[in-house]
């Protein structure tokens, strides 16, 4: 008996497997949609899975997949041909261009800006001033304590208590990280011979946490801490962010038109979208702001290329509308022009 | 055909003679061979990967303390120390632990409290590191730094071991992470290991007027010995190979540091955090070759381990 009912469910597992094998091996020919694989930086993911999702209302002919695997992965596997198109917090470096026979092209995306948030009880809603100087010393364990007579010089007005800094830095390799360590390396020496700059930086004190989240969580539950963190993200979680002092002299907060004008402002005077906005120049800028990019090759195949490069015009166009809800920045006109520009030097083969 | 008759002689009692034991026999040996063939081939492909590493540095790569990703100088050495002294932490706290509790569900507790308490201890160990991660954050280590490292800090902060500051996030808070987590393997491996032990034996032991101390440390405890440090490598394994709680709760700061408050950095954490975003070739590599120092760390660990029940049961004989 036992043996039969056995030998019954042996068959019904061979004839299951067979099954499946044989409907795998057909695909059903009305589903089948051109797919395109993306993958790169973190900080942009949850707006292109938006856009993702809303394009495929559009075009339900294309499917595109985005992962979030961190911006150096995102170079690493486009340029070994992974990927159709990677994205990247930071441009590609000359390097990596010299490594590859791939022309590549920079199709910023979005805008995005590293803010510095504190776990500090402040009476009312005062804000914190910070200049590069003094995140310098904070940074690499020169200024301890909140109520240093530098901190208490630049924020008159507000009663910093008696209490230790405690640093949290990001612990993963980030775009953010190297935005801040960049800014700071390019204001203050003594940070670039001590600390250095990149993704990941052996920071001399303080705690790190993984990712945005792992960041936010350490600064909730530390007195006294002080972290960059970004802006989407802390403006999404209300977060205090500070003030820092500007090219101009300006102590600005990061907001939408601060973010918008810096980008406005590397249009101006470099250009080109590939150019630093990192300390720019202009009275209401804010002095930590980047873009964030999809990075194709120039020469693709036609199919697959001219639907990746109908969603990049969609994501420039209409995409830009879902943006700011998310708490992203929509480029500026000016960006989106000059983005358009290189999309048309695009060649199918 | 046999195919690892290449490699040792069988002791050839009767010849195979029926098709379906040869055909079996040689099943199983190709799979147990596959899965030797898996092990040499991934500790060769990560050999390979690391070499750029271990030839720009050397030995210096197991002896310098520096991880330096701006510099492009890098060692290993602070991560190996992260990595065994959070073990070997973890280990101090749920040995003992797990010992006690072992005894206690299979000696002294009444039926149904074994069985309850038995079945909570291992749901301990089907829960998502992730949420142990969590759990330390917010929890565990603000109650360290409000309660135990302010405290010790205190009255003890001369000691090389609770100096510096103290952020609850930290070597400490990792370590206990850790012992949470391992408890449940060593404790239910030791509970079936002292199941084993046949109750003449510790009737023998109890007849000769022991103890009831007396009879847990000579029936159960020393004869079976073996499997405790069985219990111990798997615990010890499993701490050392922990990513996502370690790195959530350790502070994930590459540096040497004596004090139990400092932040640490463990060889799994380290990877997690930063193989995705790496991007020279130099940093790519020294990461895998964390990876492969991983491997033959925990690979002497464990011979280690092997290589002390011999011992013991050498002694035990003689």
């Amino acid at each position: 008996m036992l043996s039969l009912k056995l030998k019954n469910t042996f068959s019904l597992c061979w004839i299951l497997f067979f099954g499946l094998t044989c409907i795998s091996c057909f695909p059903n020919k009305t589903q089948k949609s051109l797919l395109i694989n993306g993958a790169g930086a973190s900080f942009p993911y949850i707006l292109y899975s938006k856009w993702l999702l809303e394009y495929r209302r559009v075009n339900p002919a294309v499917a595109i997949n985005y992962q979030s695997i961190g911006s150096g992965g995102g170079i690493r596997q486009f340029i070994t041909g992974t990927l159709d198109f990677g994205g990247t917090d930071i441009p590609v470096s000359k390097e990596d261009i010299k490594s590859t026979k791939k022309e590549i092209l920079h199709i910023p995306t979005t805008l995005g800006a590293v803010a510095l948030t504190y776990n500090l009880s402040l009476n009312g809603k005062k804000q914190l001033r910070l200049t590069a100087g003094i995140l310098s010393q904070i940074f690499r364990g020169k200024v301890t304590v909140w109520n240093d007579p530098q901190l208490k010089k630049l924020n008159p007005d507000i009663n910093l208590p008696q209490q230790d800094i405690v640093v949290i830095y990001r612990a993963d390799g980030s775009g953010t990280t190297s935005f801040f360590t960049e800014y700071l390396s390019l204001l203050s020496k003594d940070f670039l011979n001590d600390v250095g700059k990149g993704k990941s930086v052996p920071w001399p004190v303080g705690v790190g946490g993984k990712g945005n989240e792992g960041v936010m969580g350490l600064v909730n539950k530390i007195q006294g801490a002080i972290a960059y963190i970004g802006v989407s993200y802390a403006v999404s979680q209300k977060l205090p962010m500070a003030a820092i002092k500007n090219k101009s002299g300006q102590f600005i907060k990061p907001s939408l038109q601060s973010i918008k004008s810096a980008a406005n402002q590397v249009m101006q005077s470099n250009k080109s979208y590939t150019a630093s906005l990192i300390n720019i120049q202009g009275k209401n800028s804010y002095p930590l702001a980047g873009f964030t990019y999809i990075i194709i090759a120039k020469k693709m195949p036609e199919k697959k290329g001219k639907a990746l490069v109908n969603f990049l015009k969609w994501s420039l166009s209409q995409g830009q509308k879902f943006s700011e809800p998310l708490h992203f920045i929509s480029l500026p006109n000016i960006v989106v022009q000059s983005a358009l520009q290189k999309l048309s030097q695009v060649e199918f083969e | 055909m046999k195919p690892l008759s290449l490699f040792f002689k069988f002791p050839t009692l009767k010849p195979d003679v029926h098709v379906g034991d040869r055909l079996f026999s040689f099943v199983v040996q190709a799979l147990a061979l596959t899965f030797i063939g898996l092990f040499c081939a991934m500790a060769f492909v990560i050999f390979l990967n690391s070499w750029p590493a271990f030839s720009e540095f050397g030995l210096s790569f197991f002896t310098n303390s520096v991880w330096n990703n701006w510099k492009q100088e890098f060692g290993v050495l602070s991560l190996i120390y992260g990595t065994v002294v959070s073990s070997i932490l973890a280990l101090l706290i749920a040995v003992p632990v797990s010992l006690a509790l072992a005894l206690f569900l299979n000696e002294l507790a009444p039926r149904w409290l074994a069985v309850s308490l038995g079945f909570i201890v291992e749901m301990l160990a089907a829960i998502p590191s992730i949420i142990y991660g969590l759990w330390g954050v917010f929890i565990l280590a603000p109650f360290l730094r409000n309660h135990v490292q302010s405290f010790l800090s205190e009255h003890l902060g001369h000691l090389p071991l609770f100096s510096g500051p103290y952020y609850g996030i930290g070597m400490m808070c990792g370590g206990l992470i850790l012992a949470i987590m391992i408890i449940p393997t060593i404790s239910s491996i030791c509970k079936e290991v002292f199941r084993t032990i046949p109750h003449a034996n510790k009737e023998a032991v109890l007849s000769l007027g022991t103890t009831r101390w007396e009879m847990f440390k000579v029936a159960i405890l020393k004869g079976s010995f073996s499997g405790i440090v069985g219990a111990v490598v798997l615990g010890f394994g499993r701490a050392f190979g922990e990513t996502m709680a370690v790195t959530m709760v350790i502070g994930n700061k590459i540096a040497l540091s004596p004090s139990l408050f400092a932040p640490s950095q463990t060889m799994a954490s380290v990877l997690a955090t930063q193989y995705a975003e790496a991007d020279t070739k130099l940093h790519l590599s020294s990461l895998t070759a964390v990876g492969f120092t991983l491997f033959i760390v925990s690979l002497l660990f464990n011979s280690l381990a092997m290589f002390l029940v011999w011992k013991m049961k050498k002694q035990l004989k003689g």
